[in-house]
């Protein structure tokens, strides 16, 4: 009986030092905020994040029109239903959006089948070339892509690193009780259960996102890919695993799965209670997702003109090193002003009033020269040609 | 002239012919003939339109390569390397080849014996309450087939596929179609969904054909002393052969074209061919349904396209291949 | 006995053993074929009846995927929509078609368009959606009355079938005195051959209704789906109920799970109910001859 307490309470202690390897610093406090609902086993990870309380949102438009359409990014459809619900109810125009992957969201917008695409993947130029015109990128909201498991008996907080997510997702690594994963997380019972990796069926801004922090992190995913053009995108080649549609056909595709790793943003995996890992960032520290982490990613990042950029593998020590934006996609030349008004109307409420919202869904408000470099991207909208907002 | 009820005879002075044309008989015969002509008029269109849609890539890419490259991978296309052909669809093929062999294997035995049962052993009252009771299976919608799939089917064929794996597995040639790891999602999940959903209509022309077998064969092999499984087998099922092929070939046309249930169960894997029949794989329905709505890349729609052409290629010629060996039966 | 006469009595014994449990053995596969059915038929009515509540006919999924609740009251006025407009275009189509092949068929057009017609209910209907992809969707975009356009010519096949058997089947002794009257030959079908096929005839539409609502496949590429609104208008993304079945059943969701399972138990009492339906009108049909 003594050594069993013994072994108690060396594990305990041992799983307080992992804990505490995420660092101690405490989160920026405020008063008056809604508390962020992860787990928050680490100390980082505690406590709760201010609402940005943005202001500056631009003047409102008369006449716009009383429906909007848009598609695009499953990664933001949490916080986009969230947004649409509270918009129609104080404003009454009736946002309807249709969750269906950056992939598809971005051929919605080139063929002008929708008043607004979204997706976590910037279009490039080569995809702003088929559209019908220049479009406008803008930052809705940050967030995190967890890598989630199914595996007996293993909680969240599972440590991986780049080179072994990418390994596990090359299938160059087949085991749980690998001691690639095992030499990380010494007191964690691995199962010697072979590992079932679940990927994006669909065009995907997760994936691309996920990708990207892969070809920073791991060789071994770039080498088996073919190269570092074919290691990210929306779409890659995977070489093996059970593809699934959207975040929720992938997080299904975890949950039904024993043995099963996939990547999903945060909110997928909290609602539909899977553990996911921490993972270890630039400077060498396992971070636990959170609001926290996320917002530490953007810490000290420039952003250039035409807001295309990557969070991922930051180099904040505290960092969350696979965060990613997503972004709405806007034609800059409207033709038609009802629309061009409710669309400036809805984006600027998204951009202020929505950012209070974000971490009631595990989403994080956009930083605040982010936050108004994207206002000043949406003055840029014109009608015919002509500036809307003067 | 009297008139009749429900007969108004309309007074109308022939033109001169032989042949009367009375009250617009002409146009309604133009009508109805039009009408026939858009069954014929939809195959060509499908066949034409699908073929020019996929035709760019045909001629970017060679119209050949998409049958010998197995290997999907859109993310590698660009505008103008053609070689090699990103969009290899043999993969696909396979998993449909593959998917539909598993259910016939499954399948075929079983609707024969039903349908011999229905219409040789089981009792007159029952034989119609039966035949009702196979044909509902031919009533559930395919995405609740996939449904039930996922969450009924799958933990219930996981004993079987680990099986599989460790027996099979392991036999040296064969043994890398068997091999594991089973994770539920795999093209053996989606050959037994399409087994249970291919069933019910091989059955259905079975028992048609059974039931039309000449009665005066089965009256004189009872007469001549034979048991009532000799009479099913000599007068009913030997005959029966070529129609028995006919049905089956009908069920493999629907098991080719399945698309939800299959995609729901498969695990959408497209890269490559996956040697074990345990492990994920794709069909070319299954692709085109997940893919098409969002192909962005350099010529991936048109790919879908040409998977698609291949599809009604292959579904027609099992189609008219089932047909016209089903009609030969009849005319037996 | 003669020993000769032993033997055949042996042998005549073996062969009665032999039928008995050839018997049995399909006897047996004949209730594994009934034990699947009931599994598949009872796994959704159990998981159906437990996620079903009357708000579920008449309420919107809820715009957060993980709460609890709403229904796909959408997704069952959008079937009920694009299947009506697809059973008013392929059911005069397919009436007028089955018409030219009992009445005027005869030669090698008809023959052609017969078994042509039978070919055409083979076809894989995600094919018939990438067709009217091909055709209306890439001009008009993505619509409930493509979906119809589709759902269209997966019906056409059937009714025409269905039809042209029923018309065949009434006497031909109804259309001799109907001509010998003077009657024409339009009159003929549209007053007195119809109407005696009627009850045949509505079989197949039912039956073919029944087909299209299950129907999945095409309408991902033509109507595409509108998840959380109500739309009538056919001229814009509609949502059906086998739609948004597929889309929670996919979904990691329990909640949406939920919302799938009675989704597919209304969908499938539909479908039985059509069904049933269609059979009681053949079995009067064929009574009243």
């Amino acid at each position: 009986m003594r050594i069993a307490t013994m072994r108690a309470t060396v594990v305990a202690v041992g799983m307080l030092g992992l804990l505490d390897a995420c660092g101690s610093s405490g989160s920026g406090g405020g008063a008056a905020t809604t508390t962020a609902t992860t787990p928050g086993a680490t100390a980082v990870c505690k406590g709760t994040t201010q609402n940005p309380g943005y202001k500056n949102g631009l003047t409102k438009q008369p006449n716009q029109a009383t429906s909007l359409s848009g598609a695009g990014s499953t990664f933001v459809n949490s916080m986009m239903s969230v947004w649409t619900a509270a918009y129609a109810s104080t404003g009454g125009v009736q946002v309807a959006y249709q969750s269906i992957g950056s992939g598809a969201g971005i051929k919605q917008v080139q063929a002008g089948t929708v008043d607004f695409g979204d997706s976590d993947a910037y279009m490039k130029d080569a995809d702003i070339a088929l559209a019908k015109g220049p479009v406008l990128q803008i930052p809705l909201v940050l967030a995190p892509v967890v890598v989630t498991y199914n595996v007996s008996g293993v909680a969240s907080g599972l440590k991986l690193d780049g080179e072994t997510i990418g390994k596990i997702f090359a299938g160059k690594i087949t085991s749980w009780d690998d001691p690639a994963i095992k030499s990380e997380n010494p007191t964690v019972t691995l199962p010697s259960e072979p590992i079932a990796t679940v990927h994006r069926s669909d065009g995907s801004g997760t994936t691309d996102i996920f990708t990207d922090f892969l070809t920073k992190e791991s060789p071994s995913w770039v080498t088996a890919l073919g190269g570092a053009t074919q290691s990210r995108g929306k779409t890659v080649a995977w070489p093996n695993g059970i593809g699934g549609k959207g975040n929720d056909g992938v997080s299904g595709a975890v949950g039904q799965t024993e043995g099963a790793i996939g990547y999903v943003e945060l909110g997928y995996a909290l609602t539909q209670h899977l553990p996911y890992a921490n993972v270890k960032n630039k400077s060498g520290a396992f971070i636990e997702p959170c609001n926290q982490t996320v917002l530490a990613a953007t810490n000290g990042v420039t952003y250039p003109a035409d807001l295309r950029f990557d969070l991922t593998d930051a180099s904040d020590p505290q960092a969350y090193p696979i965060t990613g934006t997503t972004w709405a996609l806007v034609y800059q030349n409207q033709t038609d002003a009802a629309k061009a008004a409710a669309l400036i109307n809805f984006f600027s409420w998204v951009l202020t009033t929505g950012q209070d919202m974000t971490s009631t869904v595990n989403y994080q408000p956009l930083g605040k020269d982010l936050q108004q470099k994207c206002i000043d991207q949406l003055k840029k909208l014109t009608l015919n040609g002509r500036p809307i907002v003067s | 002239m009297t008139a009749q009820a429900g007969v108004d005879v309309p007074v109308v002075r022939p033109r001169g012919r032989a042949t009367r044309w009375l009250g617009g008989d002409g146009a309604f015969r133009v009508v109805v003939t039009a009408c026939s002509a858009v069954v014929l008029v939809t195959i060509v269109a499908m066949v034409i339109f699908l073929l020019v849609q996929g035709f760019d890539a045909m001629r970017h890419y060679g119209f050949f390569s998409f049958l010998t490259t197995a290997r999907w991978a859109p993310s590698e296309a660009t505008a103008t390397s053609a070689s090699p052909n990103p969009y290899g669809i043999l993969q696909f093929i396979y998993g449909t080849l593959i998917t539909s062999l598993i259910a016939m294997i499954l399948a075929v035995p079983v609707a024969v014996s039903v349908a011999l049962y229905i219409t040789n052993f089981a009792p007159l009252r029952l034989r119609r309450g039966l035949s009702s009771l196979v044909d509902l299976l031919a009533a559930v919608p395919s995405v609740v087939y996939g449904f039930w799939g996922i969450f009924a089917l799958l933990p219930a064929l996981k004993p079987i596929g680990g099986f599989l794996a460790s027996t099979l597995g392991k036999v040296p040639v064969i043994g890398v179609a068997f091999s594991g790891p089973y994770f539920g999602y795999s093209y053996f999940a989606a050959g037994v969904v399409l087994a249970i959903m291919v069933l019910p209509i091989i059955a259905a022309v079975c028992r048609e054909i059974f039931a039309t077998t000449a009665g005066s064969w089965k009256e004189a092999a009872t007469a001549l002393g034979a048991t009532r499984w000799e009479v099913a087998m000599v007068a009913v099922y030997r005959p029966s052969r070529t129609g028995i092929l006919g049905a089956s070939i009908l069920g493999l046309g629907r098991a080719l074209g399945e698309t939800i249930a299959v995609t729901m169960v498969i695990g959408n894997f497209v890269l490559s061919i996956n040697k074990s029949i345990l492990g994920q794989g794709a069909t070319m329905s299954s692709v085109i349904a997940n893919e098409f709505t969002e192909a962005v890349e350099p010529f991936h729609l048109q790919a879908l396209f040409v998977v698609g052409f291949w599809l009604l290629v292959v579904a027609l010629v099992v189609n008219i291949i089932a047909r016209r060996i089903v009609a030969a039966q009849a005319a037996l | 006995m003669t020993s000769l006469a032993i033997e055949i009595e042996a042998y005549s014994a073996k062969r009665r053993r032999r039928s008995a449990a050839a018997t049995t053995g399909l006897v047996m596969v004949m209730v594994g074929v009934l034990a699947v059915l009931a599994w598949v038929l009872l796994y959704v009515a159990v998981q159906g009846f437990s996620a079903l509540a009357p708000s579920f006919f008449v309420s919107n999924p809820p715009g957060n995927p993980s709460a609890v609740g709403g229904g796909f009251a959408n997704g069952i006025l959008g079937s009920l929509i694009v299947v009506g407009l697809a059973a008013l275009i392929a059911i005069p189509l397919g009436i007028l078609a089955a018409i030219y092949l009992a009445e005027y068929g005869r030669g090698r057009w008809s023959n052609a368009v017969s078994f042509f017609t039978d070919v055409l209910i083979g076809i894989p209907t995600i094919v018939t959606g990438a067709f009217v992809y091909s055709v209306w969707v890439i001009h008009f975009g993505f619509s409930g009355f493509a979906g119809s356009l589709a759902l269209a010519i997966v019906m056409l096949p059937l009714i025409v079938r269905t039809t042209t058997q029923m018309l065949k089947l009434v006497p031909d002794s109804l259309r001799e005195a109907s001509l010998a009257l003077g009657a024409s030959r339009r009159k003929t079908v549209t007053r007195i051959v119809l109407p005696a096929a009627l009850p045949g005839i509505i079989t197949g539409l039912m039956l073919a209704v029944a087909r299209a609502m299950g129907e999945t496949a095409p309408l991902l590429l033509t109507a595409l789906g509108n998840n959380l609104f109500t739309e009538v208008n056919p001229g814009k993304r509609m949502s059906t109920l086998s739609l948004q079945i597929f889309d929670n059943a996919i979904s990691g969701f329990k909640s949406g799970q939920a919302r799938a399972w009675a989704g597919a138990l209304t969908l499938v009492a539909i479908v039985l109910i059509l069904t049933f339906a269609a059979r009681f009108f053949a079995r009067r049909s064929r009574v009243a001859q």
